[in-house]
């Protein structure tokens, strides 16, 4: 397999799409990670809890 | 015996030990086929002829809404369950799925705005397609603070049960839109019926990234649900044994 890209500058740049490009999967990251914090939050807020009722 | 094999993981302490199992493989798959699927999709896939590389965005938008569609589904499913055979852990899985369709949805519709622009020239319209999307969203929503409305876990159960059941009636409208209706939005690229209307390779990072957030969603609900058990059971003898355990941080 081959890389479509032919410079660093080139693959950020997305063919001048590289706000909507980076846009779209940066915030996906974006929400996943809240997402896993959350998650995490609860799990210590639950422990928490039950140690001190 | 088949009564014992179904039923056997119905028990949420089971449950519980079963899905904290399936978490490290399901966050495991997700991680390598995304990195997998990042390179094929961003690195090695070539540009779009008509598009350029906005139609990039095709890898994370397209897996977000099937994604949030099926989990939809997933979700109505085990309210379903929940609400006929009176099933807690059911239940239990249905609030636990919700979050993450919710998220998914969100993401369907930010990633859809950010391909929009660039392609249709407005981030949004009142488009078929795009609206019952929204609405998806908004029933996740509904489902999720209907349930945080109700004190008593098992009416919250019922009532967002029922809202869930009904909403379903959405997900057909979503996926058939682009064909009942003129919209905007493009028709299927991937379909049962013929040959997918894309190159093999593009075809191949979509399908690989949809399978890397199938996976991620998977570990997600299971955490969550984990969490729903430990929060809804706190009274039983077993969960203050597992809760009185040092825990990992």
């Amino acid at each position: 397999m081959k890389l479509y890209w032919a410079s660093w500058p080139d693959f950020f740049a997305m063919g001048g799409y590289g706000l909507y490009v980076w846009g779209s999967f940066g915030v996906a990251v974006l929400v996943i990670a809240a997402e896993l914090w959350s998650l995490r939050q609860r799990r210590k807020a639950l422990h928490s809890e039950i140690e001190e009722p | 015996m088949n009564r014992l094999t179904w039923s056997y993981f119905a028990a949420p302490q089971r449950f519980y030990r079963l899905a904290g199992q399936a978490v490290p493989w399901c966050a495991a798959v997700a991680i390598v086929l995304t990195l997998y699927g990042l390179f094929i999709g961003l690195g090695v896939a070539p540009t779009d002829f008509q598009q350029g590389d906005s139609y990039r965005i095709i890898f994370i938008h397209v897996p977000a809404a099937w994604t949030a569609m099926v989990l939809y589904v997933a979700m109505a499913f085990w309210a379903a369950v929940g609400l006929i055979f009176n099933a807690r852990l059911a239940a239990m899985l249905a609030q636990a799925i919700a979050p993450t369709g919710a998220l998914m949805a969100f993401l369907a519709l930010w990633t859809g705005a950010l391909w929009g622009k660039p392609t249709w020239g407005t981030w949004w319209v009142w488009d078929a397609r795009l609206t019952s999307t929204l609405i998806l969203l908004f029933l996740y929503i509904g489902y999720m603070s209907l349930r945080a409305a109700i004190d008593d876990e098992r009416r919250a159960d019922r009532a967002s049960a029922v809202l869930a059941i009904v909403g379903v009636v959405n997900v057909p409208i979503i996926y058939f839109s682009v064909k009942w209706w003129n919209t905007l939005h493009q028709g299927a690229s991937v379909s049962l019926t013929k040959a997918p209307a894309m190159a093999a390779i593009m075809l191949q990072g979509m399908l690989i990234m949809s399978l890397a957030l199938w996976a991620y969603c998977f570990a997600a609900v299971f955490v969550r649900v984990r969490l729903v058990i430990l929060e809804r059971e706190r009274g039983a003898a077993w969960t203050r044994e597992h809760l009185a355990r040092p825990q990992p941080a």
